[in-house]
């Protein structure tokens, strides 16, 4: 168990504290795209060199480290209740450290106890399968592009967004417009088709756990995340709304059964710092590979 | 050309800055954001000897930690988005003479108003970037509200060094957060076919 929760903290401090590399390569890709000489260039030159001191003294890229999100794939039989105390208590660790910040309020009494501990914080998903290996992945996803998160229903008439995929894409390409920059762009975005209000969230931040340089498996998606990719970034609003070449760093759609009277089209959207780490762990929760 | 500016600003140099402007900020420089907002909006005062005459609010829930001898350090503290404050910082301007806000993602039109009307600019840094701002704080000289808001939300007082900083809403009645909307507006139209 101390293994475990040896993982899980550095788990924690991995994924506040360094940037994957996929993610630094498309930050790295728009700032040469980006117009020299304008405080588009000058926000991405900033964030290369926050990147850069994060990862070097081992402290967090952003200040937000956000909501604390862990994603499971174990063997059925796995020990969920003992993971889940280990994870609480590398959490409370990594806060004390500095890793995390004190983030996790009391909305009925503002009470801040400084733990990260708290009712759905952490939060855990699970996934069980007959193999035989463990799969932890964590996200840490900031306040600022949370709540630049959207939910359409489709019909929506003032896009003349139809139930389909072009009315899909209308919906998804004004959620980048609402945004601006306020989610800290440029930004990746997790979407889901379909699904219901509930996992319809849950799907789209799911999304946000695949690198930016893979492929959908379907082609039709695959299709769609490449128009939003362009279409957004043509919209101008660039680094920080800054206005620019670069809003979006990445679309990545998934898509769940509807029943026939819901059309949901929800979209989460992730700053720039898209804090996202993984490993596999042996029986004894060892972090024997890192994922990203 | 980067602008140098020590707190406490004067309204002349604060009326100087336009939109696009680089800045580098020294000088004292106090936190305040949601909790702090509602508290002075819902009539609070300010800590006993705290004055914000010409001071400047950064809109901030830093890391903070105490290292081996017991003094405070900020290990990150980088802008949190400043929209949410919309509906009270005309208000904090006007009432405690503010002569800047550092944020991101811009404000709105009660803001631009009140920076016309009072003297003051809306400062963007740049969102994310914990580490090279945490390194232009060079002492944290005091936290106030650490207790009733906790820490992300307590009032600090930093003193910081060539803080770096863009204007994106100057005293003039000029915003930049409003001309990239209505462009991306626009542009958002033409993609999607609809009437301007």
């Amino acid at each position: 168990m101390r293994e475990l929760e040896a993982s899980l903290l550095e788990l924690v401090r991995r994924t506040s504290t360094e940037i994957p590399d996929d993610v630094q390569k498309a930050l790295l890709e728009s700032l040469e795209r980006e117009k020299k000489g304008t405080v588009a260039e000058e926000a991405l030159r900033i964030i290369e060199r926050n990147i850069e001191m994060a990862r070097r003294k081992s402290q967090p890229i952003c200040q937000d480290t956000g909501s604390v999100l862990f994603y499971l794939e174990a063997p059925a039989g796995f020990d969920c209740v003992g993971f889940e105390e280990a994870a609480r208590r590398a959490v409370t660790e990594a806060t004390r450290r500095g890793y995390l910040r004190q983030n996790c309020v009391d909305p009925l009494t503002g009470r801040n106890d400084g733990t990260n501990v708290g009712p759905g914080f952490p939060t855990f998903h699970y996934d069980f399968h007959s193999g035989g290996e463990a799969t932890v992945r964590l996200i840490l996803k900031g306040g600022g592009c949370e709540n630049v998160g959207t939910q359409y229903a489709l019909p929506y008439g003032p896009l003349k967004a139809d139930r389909d995929l072009e009315g899909c894409r209308r919906v998804i390409l004004d959620a980048v417009f609402q945004a601006q920059g306020k989610g800290c762009s440029p930004g990746v975005l997790g979407v889901c088709v379909g699904g219901d209000r509930a996992t319809g969230y849950e799907h789209s931040k799911r999304q946000l756990l695949r690198k930016l340089d893979d492929r959908n498996p379907n082609p039709e998606l695959d299709r769609l995340e490449r128009e939003i990719l362009e279409a957004g970034n043509s919209l101008g609003i660039g680094p920080m709304g800054f206005g620019g070449r670069t809003t979006l760093l990445g679309v990545k759609i998934g898509a769940l059964h509807r029943v026939p009277a819901s059309y949901f089209v929800t979209v989460s959207y992730m700053c720039w710092a898209c804090r996202r780490q993984g490993a596999v762990l042996n029986a004894e929760g060892a972090a024997v590979r890192w994922l990203y | 050309m980067t602008h140098q500016l020590t707190t406490p600003a004067s309204e002349e140099q604060i009326r100087a800055l336009r939109v696009g402007d680089a800045v580098e900020i020294s000088g004292a420089l106090f936190t305040g954001r949601d909790a702090a907002h509602k508290y002075f909006h819902q009539g609070g005062a300010l800590p006993p000897g705290v004055s914000f005459e010409g001071m400047i609010l950064y809109h901030c829930g830093p890391v903070v930690i105490r290292d081996e001898r017991g003094e405070w350090k900020a290990v990150a503290a980088g802008p949190t988005t400043s929209i949410r404050e919309e509906p009270y910082e005309a208000e904090i301007i006007r009432r405690f003479g503010l002569r800047g806000v550092i944020g991101k993602g811009g404000m709105g039109p009660r803001t631009l108003k009140a920076c016309r009307e009072h003297g003051c600019v809306y400062f963007h840094a740049i969102g994310g970037a914990a580490q090279v701002l945490a390194e232009r704080i060079r002492k944290v000289r005091n936290v106030y509200f650490l207790e009733e808001f906790g820490s992300p939300e307590a009032i600090w007082e930093f003193e910081v060094e060539r803080f770096p900083a863009v204007v994106t809403m100057d005293s003039h009645g000029h915003s930049l957060h409003a001309k990239v909307l209505e462009e991306s507006r626009a542009a958002l139209q033409r993609a999607l076919g609809l009437e301007g």
